[in-house]
């Protein structure tokens, strides 16, 4: 894959939310307002590019020599598991006012799909390549553009949801059948990238 | 504790079914919903792998309820659920390799799946064995009927088939298919079923019975506010 093609692809194209389906969760449940997508979406980008920065050599130069590729599960959700953890503490002691802007959304990162979706990812794109550095370059511009992408996806559901909240619906839709559905139109306009790609 | 007070045994196993449905009445677990129901045989094969792997960690979980001390519940949690779902993925790739292609990455992605973890937090490390499978059994089975009800959805409307048989011929909307119509899909059953079962539409996704709950934004103005 062309440089160009990850950025496209990991943003638009293959939209993390809303064409791969992963990290749904987050997107559906943090999307009320811009200030709190924002803050969801930086910190989603921070441990999508640091959790891909140690699970990629672990999986390249520890796993796959040893011959262990099926520990790859496990090992994936232990680092992030710890990496949260240990980044919130560190956030907490020397960071107060960044951990009030988003140090509350970490936790919720650990279980969130799109984050050991992307360390699994990456490792099926970019492992086979033949430079270490340059598949691990790689993977990180993926890592990167994925989280950018998820952010877009958020920030956009963000300012349609608040005009959702003054629409006039049926009532059996109200909540969050009606999110779905204005999910689903979002996500209809990604469609429009599928050309490009 | 007497057992008067207990729920009966017939009440752990059919709750999750519907009243308690995990996905459509919790809204937990969106994204393999969403993702897997193109078709309603590889959203079969999800539903029973993760009923599988939430049987399995909801066992072993109850097993060592006395053991985990809290503060490294989380990660000795996430240990338990990974390891099933690796034995999943080992079974499925040795003996149903057609659905372990299907599945892909999802396959992997059952460990983050908040039904699991949730269970595991609010049920087996509280409850005893026997309790915890049949909870397992009956939570995994909600989530197999959701996936089931979601891709019959959306691939008789929108292929024209359902389990790969002709149903509707020609006339189909493709769209259905695609992305878009995962979240159409799933918003169409979600209303259906709490009009049936609550009356109500639910107004804020998942984190009344999230596992995280108590640690994230939730209660402090992210998901729930």
């Amino acid at each position: 894959m062309t440089v160009f093609g990850i950025i496209l692809s990991a943003i638009l194209t293959d939209n993390f939310v809303l064409s791969k389906f992963m990290g749904c969760c987050p997107f559906l449940g943090v999307s009320k307002e811009i200030p709190s997508s924002l803050g969801m979406g930086a910190a989603v980008i921070f441990v999508m590019l640091c959790s891909t920065a140690i699970t990629y050599p672990v999986y390249v130069l520890l796993l796959m020599p040893l011959g262990l590729e099926y520990l790859q599960t496990i090992a994936f959700i232990l680092i992030i598991a710890v990496f949260v953890q240990l980044v919130e503490i560190a956030v907490r002691r020397l960071l107060p006012p960044l951990y009030r802007a988003l140090g509350i959304y970490l936790p919720l990162i650990t279980t969130n799909c799109a984050v050991l979706g992307v360390t699994i990812l990456n490792v099926d794109l970019f492992a086979a390549s033949d430079s270490f550095l340059g598949g691990y370059l790689r993977a990180l511009l993926y890592a990167g553009c994925a989280g950018i992408g998820f952010t877009l996806a958020l920030l956009l559901f963000a300012g349609v949801r608040s005009r959702l909240e003054s629409a006039d619906i049926p009532e059996a839709f109200r909540g969050v059948p009606s999110t779905l559905i204005a999910a689903s139109i979002v996500s209809m306009s990604f469609l429009a990238f599928n050309g490009i790609g | 504790m007497p057992d008067s007070k207990q729920p009966t045994l017939w009440h752990e196993f059919h709750k999750g079914i519907l009243r308690e449905n995990p996905n459509l009445i919790g809204l937990l677990g969106m994204c393999p919903v969403l993702a897997i129901t193109q078709e309603a045989k590889n959203a079969l094969g999800m539903g029973l792998a993760t009923t599988f792997v939430l049987i399995g960690s909801n066992f072993v979980i109850s097993l060592l309820r006395r053991l985990i001390p809290p503060s490294v519940k989380l990660p000795a949690y996430i240990v338990i659920i990974a390891g099933f779902v690796t034995l999943t993925e080992f079974l499925l790739h040795g003996f149903r390799p057609e659905l372990y292609s299907a599945l892909g990455t999802f396959l992997s992605l059952i460990t983050v799946n908040c039904i699991i973890l949730g269970r595991a937090e609010v049920f087996a490390s509280k409850n005893n064995v026997l309790r915890s499978v049949l909870d397992g059994i009956g939570m995994g089975l909600g989530f197999t009927l959701a996936l089931l009800l979601v891709s019959s959805f959306r691939e008789i409307l929108g292929a024209g088939t359902w389990f790969g048989l002709s149903v509707t011929g020609e006339y189909h909307i493709p769209v259905l298919t695609l992305a878009p119509g995962g979240f159409f899909a799933l918003g169409c059953v979600i209303a259906v079923i709490h009009r049936l079962v609550h009356k109500e539409p639910p107004q804020n996704i998942g984190c009344r019975s999230c596992p995280l709950a108590d640690s994230c934004a939730a209660s402090k103005g992210g998901c729930s506010q």
